[in-house]
């Protein structure tokens, strides 16, 4: 009855309030670290990463190419079939240029986080990673972009084994 | 299946921070949903609580923790939890308590407070992001959003220009909602000069985080005729749940929305939602948001929403009122508490008691939606009188 109603509770309040110690407020925090198995499939796409390779997987049931691959088809409901080897080249489908850390900190350079159609997949399948080497003025969806790798002494089995993906120039 | 409604309604004020706990606010909405259909506590048969993460509070098993505020001791009580979609997810939950015949009177609470954790609730949404392929980017929420908007926008041509007149509106809107964290006259021009955060989302296309409450009770149909002089009717109820592999969709549409308002108009017998639905209250958490989920609830073909916000259509007096409420953009985004808002809203206004907020023309139908997870769950209610 929002029309009768007229006492809406619930106290706002202000910095001020607590810098003057006005309300009282007990702080802490939860402490917690996890070692996560990356599993069968995505255990494997980590390897092939440190070697410098994606890797997807096929479910022969409804013929698409899975990346990231699973070892099971989500809808087919039946284990995926086999490894297939993708390029390390693909297709910028959105993009941000984002000026916002995790944590909100700001960035005065900012990072291209993007979706990335990886060529050999299915259609418009694709994974989130960086672009680099652009200039955020020159980024467009339908991009072609390539992985750029970390030295292989550096990798270690980890989607930050690509440094970023930088645009294909023409000719190149 | 028996037939549902609701007869009560109640909500706290949406404030950036507020001094009462998760639990005072669950009991204050709690409370005046209750007070305002004359029932109490020993007339509830059973209590459905919903909140978005723990992490938020830093408060494990959330729902236990909520329950005594939202009078669930010593009830069958139940937690539901569907991400940013748990809002609306709620009152489905409730409904199904009560269709199923096992339950006559059902009060549903939904509560969020955000300021709890510190610096910002930013950092506990990294967790939601896939531990091993994702999180080592150090991704940021608002890069999904910002990386839907912007596929959105290049797919159908729509500016930012006409995305941000649904902020401009929607805060305006908030002006006349006693509870509202932000409501204001802004321009579009203030929302494309403030900060850009994530392009293209700048911070005024974004709704604030907001700690508050809100609740309904829900009951058969006959302690409804008993209790309630106007009951409002759930007339359908929807929900769809797409893949979380969300590089693997074309995020321009979607889907799961559609999926999920095809279930409730099924129910409802709702042919063209446009002709059928007097009131829409979508999930507007970003302001491209509402125009996207538009679309996906079927009131136009995907890429015309922004022309009926920009042609007036969307207005509170215009043909197809959408969130007179204010929305999450102007009233506030205490995530669960924020989705049953607009269940609230659509009983407050099919009862024609919305005050300054009312939608003219007696409105006999409306809709409310709410989405979340990565990007993937529709919720969606039909209430109708
Ligand atoms: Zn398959």
């Amino acid at each position: 009855m929002s029309v009768k109603i007229t006492h809406w509770p619930g106290t706002s309040l202000s910095s001020a309030d607590f810098a003057e110690g006005r309300v009282l407020t007990v702080r802490g925090g939860v402490k917690a670290e996890y070692a996560w198995d990356a599993g069968v499939a995505i255990g494997r796409y980590l390897e092939e990463l440190k070697r410098g390779r994606l890797v997807a997987r096929r479910c022969d049931g409804c013929r698409r190419v899975l990346v990231p691959p699973r070892m099971f088809c989500e809808e087919c409901f039946r284990p995926t079939d086999a490894w297939v080897r993708l390029a390390d080249t693909g297709t910028v489908q959105t993009f941000s240029i984002s000026y916002v850390r995790w944590d909100m900190v700001r960035l005065t350079e900012p990072e291209i986080p993007a979706v990335i159609a990886i060529d050999g997949a299915s259609p418009g399948y694709g994974i989130l990673h960086l672009l680099g080497e652009v200039d955020p003025k020159e980024v467009r969806v339908g991009m072609r972009v390539k992985a750029v790798w970390k030295d292989p002494a550096e990798r270690r089995g980890a989607i930050t084994d690509i440094r970023y993906w930088a645009p294909i120039r023409e000719g190149g | 299946m028996g037939k549902v409604a609701v007869v009560g309604a109640g909500m706290t004020r949406f404030v950036r921070r507020a001094q009462e706990t998760g639990k005072e606010l669950s009991y204050l909405a709690a409370r005046m949903a209750l007070d305002s259909c004359g029932l109490t506590l020993k007339d509830v048969d059973a209590v459905v609580v919903g909140s978005a993460p723990d992490a938020f509070d830093g408060v494990h098993m959330k729902g236990e923790y909520l329950a005594d505020g939202s009078g669930g001791w010593q009830k069958p009580t139940l937690r539901c939890f569907v991400g940013g979609a748990t809002g609306v997810f709620a009152p489905i939950v409730g409904w199904y308590h009560v269709a199923s015949g096992q339950f006559d009177t059902v009060l549903v609470v939904c509560e969020e407070k955000m300021s709890s954790c510190h610096p910002h609730p930013q950092g506990a949404f990294l967790t939601i992001f896939d531990h091993t392929t994702e999180r080592a980017l150090g991704p940021n929420l608002l890069w999904i959003f910002a990386l839907e908007m912007n596929r959105y926008m290049t797919v159908h041509g729509i500016t930012k220009e006409e995305i941000a007149l649904v902020a401009v509106k929607n805060k305006k809107n908030a002006l006349d909602h006693p509870c509202a964290h932000l409501g204001s006259e802004i321009t579009v021009d203030d929302v494309l000069n403030s900060e850009v955060m994530a392009w293209p989302v700048n911070r005024l296309d974004v709704s604030p985080a907001s700690d508050g409450a809100a609740a309904i009770v829900m009951c058969s149909e006959r302690v409804a005729k008993r209790v309630s002089d106007r009951p409002v009717w759930v007339e359908g109820v929807g929900w769809h749940l797409d893949t979380a592999y969300w590089t693997n969709r074309d995020l321009y549409y979607p889907r799961y929305v559609e999926y999920a308002a095809r279930m409730a108009y099924d129910m409802a017998g709702i042919k063209e939602p446009r002709k059928e639905i007097n009131i829409v209250e979508p999930y507007d958490p970003f302001d491209y948001k509402e125009l996207h989920h538009l679309e996906g609830l079927l009131f136009c073909k995907p890429g015309e929403a922004a022309k009926l916000t920009v042609d007036g259509v969307t207005a509170r007096d215009g043909d197809l009122p959408v969130c007179p409420s204010g929305g999450l953009l102007g009233v506030g985004n205490p995530i669960a508490a924020a989705g049953l808002m607009k269940v609230c809203e659509l009983f407050w206004q099919l009862r024609g008691e919305a005050g300054r907020r009312q939608v003219p023309g007696q409105p006999r139908r409306g809709l409310a939606q709410a989405w979340g997870d990565l990007m993937q769950v529709g919720t969606v209610v039909i209430l109708g009188i």
